[in-house]
């Protein structure tokens, strides 16, 4: 009997280490989406602090709204609060599992939405060291997956993003799994394979008994040695968005 | 004058000393000395930095400016690759999809961050109320006869890249590459960067035969100065060649030159572990060390060596004798000698430019090495070795000697070569004033480097290579999209434009026009600076947010939105011409903008530019300096404070003359022409030193008169003097053959002041020495003398 109960141990112990490093890779990715799941919409306020070498400083206010969707990927909108001459510009962005997202930017200065081209999603987000794709929600699909290591209840996968047109080759994200597999780190490798960024999440805070997000993310680009900090408050889970507050039309309202 | 000759034969007993000691302990000698050069040298360490960045001293206010405006915008170190395809238009489907390879091969080079070429150029266009941001020729391969048209059509349009990254014709087309190097380890650009892009572009080649290729910027650059170093290194190997040459025609022993040899590599290894214990870098003008060391080096052997085989062959000494004698008579010219060369050299630490510290430092360093293995392991080899001699008897041959007849030619007409000395000097001098610093750095590499013709292509066909920036100011966060600031930058980059040295202008009022022109449907007459600044703003966002990785404009506009990047290329301008511009340049912006804006000119070409003069002004004291130290040496060494003064005649003006025939020559000078004063001082004082020396032994010892004394000192040593001339001629002619102007430049200069001090020596000095000295023996003497002579 003892012999038996080993055998099957062994066995299943084989069974787990048998799935390659990319599935186990995917599984960890679904595995924290799942975690997430059902937060259906929230608001937040963002100040966006960018410093250079030097440490001269200067800051953007942000306001950002998302509504969460499962057959696709999230919507999101984000109203510019400062600095003034942008004060109210506004961009509404529909991510999508497979292809290019789509992005609108709305200009009070001339009162018309622009939509914007949706090929470079890699430059940096108003002048800062994220890149528009650092920021979009990130959906499962748009990364392949390899398990790299487990340290703790820290493990590292490495992703390598599906779009060409992508600023990365590969990206090391740092999971959590005993806080619902929340992102501790990543670090991102530039087309050339080098270290080009690390982005550090810190201060977190659980909503709802589920959901973690952390209020400050440092990034952090280690070939300017530039950097920009990003400072969440106010977050709100119970504003009940819907689809209607994420349409070009409520884009001009916003 | 008792203290004097207590403290002469003070001075013998010493040497004498010395000579014994050395001689009588050769093995112990010997090996000690081998020990101390063998341990200096296994802390040798020859690293070579090709950095321009090391031509400036970390107090160097252009440097400091230009670091502060790349820490605001981006450090950008760039390499240009420029392809030029057989058949005269970039314009063709396998033309662009060449360069569209090219470029995104370029971006794996390593630390870039931006590459910029014709194809993945950010046009902006707009379609309905969308705007368009996208690269101008994405997969090329694909595209249509009329398409690439169209491409063609918007790019010979585009002033952001006619003149920079395409000629006007669209036959001639650039690759950009932007470095970021984290500048932590020497090996940065010769060991990674450089490798990669020359591997790229020889696999370019060989796919695309069709193509051209030139290359140039700031990276290849840095290769260059790199590969001199190398290059002006390997020159010892000839300069040892030729002091074995040397050395063995002037001794006729295979011995004696043995010996030289060994002195001379002894010297050269423990400066190599100077270098390595100091931690210094090489770089082309410190690269050239060794040569140096041996020129001046081998001097102080040579005269040790000839001296006591004379003693043999002619006196018919044995050779332990021989050598004493030789020592005796040596120990203190050949240091004082040496002292002066370590002054002079030591002088360069006054200027403005590292790598002539560290030239100076090591050489220094080199020569009292070679002061010491001259007067140690040199006699001790010489006793260990089976030195034999003949002893020849050439009466017959000795006193109709050349030199004699030119002391006797010297001394019948002294007052009319005075006149004639002072009036051909005063004419180069004259002449010397008109030389005008140059320091193109392009210039400073000769036909046969690579870098250069490249470059010059570049300059023919396509884009400058100099250039100057500034950082424009707008006085407040965000301020650079307020109509005003833009409207003045705007003006700004017109008014550049008009200039005719002005190749290209790279400013952001031109973004802000684009920009505004595609939100208006690609209407031309919004081809303006945006009407009200939330206008402004909000474009600028839109345009950011549509820029891929790698081509945003944090290179261009500063964090806080405050100040934007104005880049100027400019034609192929001397130095001179460059500083004014860019005065004009910070003139006109004192004159047309408001105060915020006012900004100054920056730039590599211009730090360079004003480096001959940064080093004229600080090498001014040193020079001073020099002079005061070594006619002190003088007066000290000759025991005479009037010749000690007089001496400051022969030793400043050969330095005149070399740069007066320069203005024949070139008429222009660099920064590594600057430390010739200092150093060529210390090195002819040598000639004035055995001259005067040999004169007053004539008249305190012998009771010579001043004429008398003067043919006795052509005598005896108007062939050292010649000797070791064309040892010094022959080590700089070699370092004149260097790619590298810095230091081609000095050898050239130097080989003419060489050649002036001896032609001075042997002409203005002698007669100087009669006429100074008529007054005192104007009535007793002459008669004297007149007998002395009839003889």
């Amino acid at each position: 009997m003892k012999k038996i109960i080993l055998i099957l141990t062994v066995l299943i112990t084989l069974g787990i280490q048998a799935q390659t490093p990319e599935e186990h890779g995917l599984q960890i990715a679904k595995a924290a989406e799942q975690a997430d799941l059902g937060f259906n919409s929230s608001t937040v306020n963002l100040k966006m602090t960018l410093k250079n070498k030097n440490g001269q400083t200067s800051e953007r206010s942000l306001t950002t709204k998302t509504l969460e969707l499962t057959e696709d990927g999230d919507k999101s909108l984000i109203v510019f609060n400062s600095p003034k001459d942008v004060k109210g510009t506004s961009t509404l962005t529909f991510t999508h599992k497979v292809g290019s997202d789509d992005q609108w930017l709305y200009l009070p200065s001339i009162k018309r939405v622009k939509r914007i081209s949706s090929n470079n999603k890699s430059g940096p987000f108003v002048g800062s060291e994220f890149a528009y794709e650092d920021l979009s929600s990130q959906e499962v699909e748009k990364y392949t997956y390899k398990f790299i290591e487990e340290k703790g209840s820290l493990l590292v996968v490495e992703q390598d993003p599906v779009d060409p047109k992508s600023g990365y080759t590969r990206r090391l994200v740092t999971y959590n799994k005993d806080k619902g597999y929340r992102f501790e780190k990543v670090e991102f490798y530039d087309r050339k394979n080098a270290l080009l960024k690390t982005l550090v999440y810190s201060n977190y805070k659980l909503y709802k008994n589920k959901f973690w997000r952390a209020s400050t993310f440092i990034m952090k680009n280690h070939q300017s040695n530039k950097e920009t900090i990003l400072n969440f408050s106010d977050y709100n889970f119970d504003a009940n968005l819907s689809e209607e507050d994420f349409t070009q039309v409520a884009l001009k309202r916003s | 004058m008792n203290t004097i000759k207590k403290a002469k034969s003070a001075i013998n007993v010493f040497t004498r000393n010395w000579a014994n000691f050395v001689i009588k302990f050769k093995w112990p000698v010997l090996l000690a000395t081998l020990i101390l050069a063998l341990g200096l040298g296994s802390q040798g360490n020859m690293e070579f930095d090709g950095d321009y960045h090391v031509f400036f001293s970390k107090s160097n206010p252009e440097l400091e400016a230009f670091d502060a405006l790349q820490e605001k915008y981006t450090k950008d170190d760039n390499v240009v690759i420029v392809l030029s395809p057989s058949n005269g238009n970039i314009f063709t489907k396998e033309n662009l999809t060449a360069i569209e390879a090219l470029t995104a091969e370029s971006w794996n080079t390593p630390y870039s961050s931006r590459v910029d070429a014709v194809t993945n150029f950010q046009h902006t266009s707009a379609v309905g109320d969308d705007l368009y941001v996208d690269d101008l020729s994405y997969e090329s391969s694909l595209k249509t006869e009329a398409e690439i048209l169209e491409i063609k059509e918007k790019a010979l349009k585009e002033p952001l890249l006619v003149n920079r990254l395409i000629n006007q014709a669209g036959s001639v087309a650039a690759v950009n590459i932007t470095v970021r190097l984290p500048g932590e380890d020497i090996n940065e650009i010769p060991g990674e960067v450089t490798p990669f892009i020359r591997n790229m572009i020889s696999d370019f080649k060989e796919k695309h035969p069709n193509f051209q290729v030139h290359t140039s910027g700031l990276i290849p650059m840095n290769t260059a100065f790199f590969e001199s170093s190398m290059n002006d290194m390997g020159l010892t190997m000839i300069m040892l060649f030729i002091v074995i040459i040397t050395t063995f025609i002037l001794t006729r022993n295979i011995w004696s030159t043995l010996a030289t040899l060994v002195v001379v590599m002894f010297s050269i290894m423990s400066a190599m572990g100077f270098v390595g214990l100091m931690d210094i870098k090489m770089t082309p003008p410190s690269a050239v060390f060794p040569t140096m060391i041996l020129t001046l080096a081998v001097a102080d052997s040579i005269h040790i060596l000839v001296t006591m085989l004379q003693k043999m062959r002619k006196d018919g000494l044995n050779k332990v004798d021989a050598l004493k004698e030789s020592m005796r008579l040596n120990f203190m010219p050949v240091f004082i000698t040496s002292l002066t060369t370590v002054i002079g050299f030591l002088t360069m630490n006054f200027g403005d430019v590292p790598p002539f510290w560290d030239l100076g430092n090591i050489t220094a360093f080199g020569m009292v090495m070679a002061f010491l293995y001259s007067t140690t392991v040199l006699p001790a080899l010489m006793a260990i070795f089976p030195v034999k001699s003949k002893v020849k008897k050439e009466a017959v041959k000795e006193p109709k000697n050349w030199y004699t007849s030119l002391g006797n030619y010297v001394v019948k007409q002294p007052v009319r070569l005075t006149i004639i000395s002072f009036l051909v000097i005063g004419g180069l001098t004259y002449l010397a004033t008109k030389n005008t610093f140059n320091d193109e750095f392009i210039n400073y590499f000769d036909e046969t480097v690579q870098f250069r013709t490249d470059t010059d292509y570049i300059r023919d066909n396509l884009t400058g290579i100099y250039n100057i920036e500034y950082s424009i100011g707008s006085g407040e966060s965000g301020g650079i999209n307020n109509p005003e600031y833009l409207k003045h930058l705007n003006a700004f980059e017109d008014w550049l434009n008009d200039q005719p040295e002005v190749i290209h202008v790279n400013a952001f009022s031109e973004v802000a026009r684009r920009v505004n022109r595609s939100m208006h449907g690609d209407d031309e007459s919004f081809y303006r600076i945006p009407d009200n600044r939330d206008e402004a703003a909000q474009y600028l966002l839109l345009y950011e947010l549509s820029l891929p990785f790698g081509l945003d404009l944090n290179n261009q506009i500063n964090v806080d939105k405050s100040e934007t990047r104005v880049t100027v290329t400019v034609d192929n301008i001397k130095s001179a011409d460059m500083i004014a511009f860019s005065k004009k340049g910070e003139d006109w912006l004192r004159n047309n903008t408001p105060k915020p804006m006012h900004a100054m000119g920056v730039s590599p070409t211009l730090m360079f530019s004003k480096l001959g003069f940064r080093q004229a002004d600080s090498m001014f004291k040193g020079n001073i300096i020099a002079l005061i130290l070594i006619s002190l040496v003088l007066m000290l060494a000759l025991k005479n404070f009037k010749l000690g003064l007089l001496s400051i005649i022969p030793n400043v003006t050969p330095v005149l003359v070399g740069f007066g025939i320069w203005t024949l020559y070139k008429a222009q000078i660099n920064t590594g022409m600057v430390i010739v004063f200092g150093m060529t001082l210390g090195i002819i004082v040598d000639d004035t030193v055995h001259f005067m020396s040999k004169f007053l032994r004539a008249r305190r010892e012998l009771g010579y008169d001043a004429k008398q004394a003067v043919v006795y000192a052509f005598e005896t040593v108007g062939k050292a003097l010649v000797t070791t001339t064309i040892v010094l001629l022959a080590g700089f002619a070699v370092l004149s053959t260097s790619s590298f102007a810095l230091n081609s430049y000095m050898a050239r200069i130097t080989v003419i002041i060489i050649l002036a001090a001896l032609i001075i020596d042997f002409i203005l000095l002698p007669s100087l020495l009669i006429l100074t000295s008529r007054k005192e023996e104007a009535v007793e003497k002459v008669k004297v003398g007149q007998i002395a002579f009839d003889k």
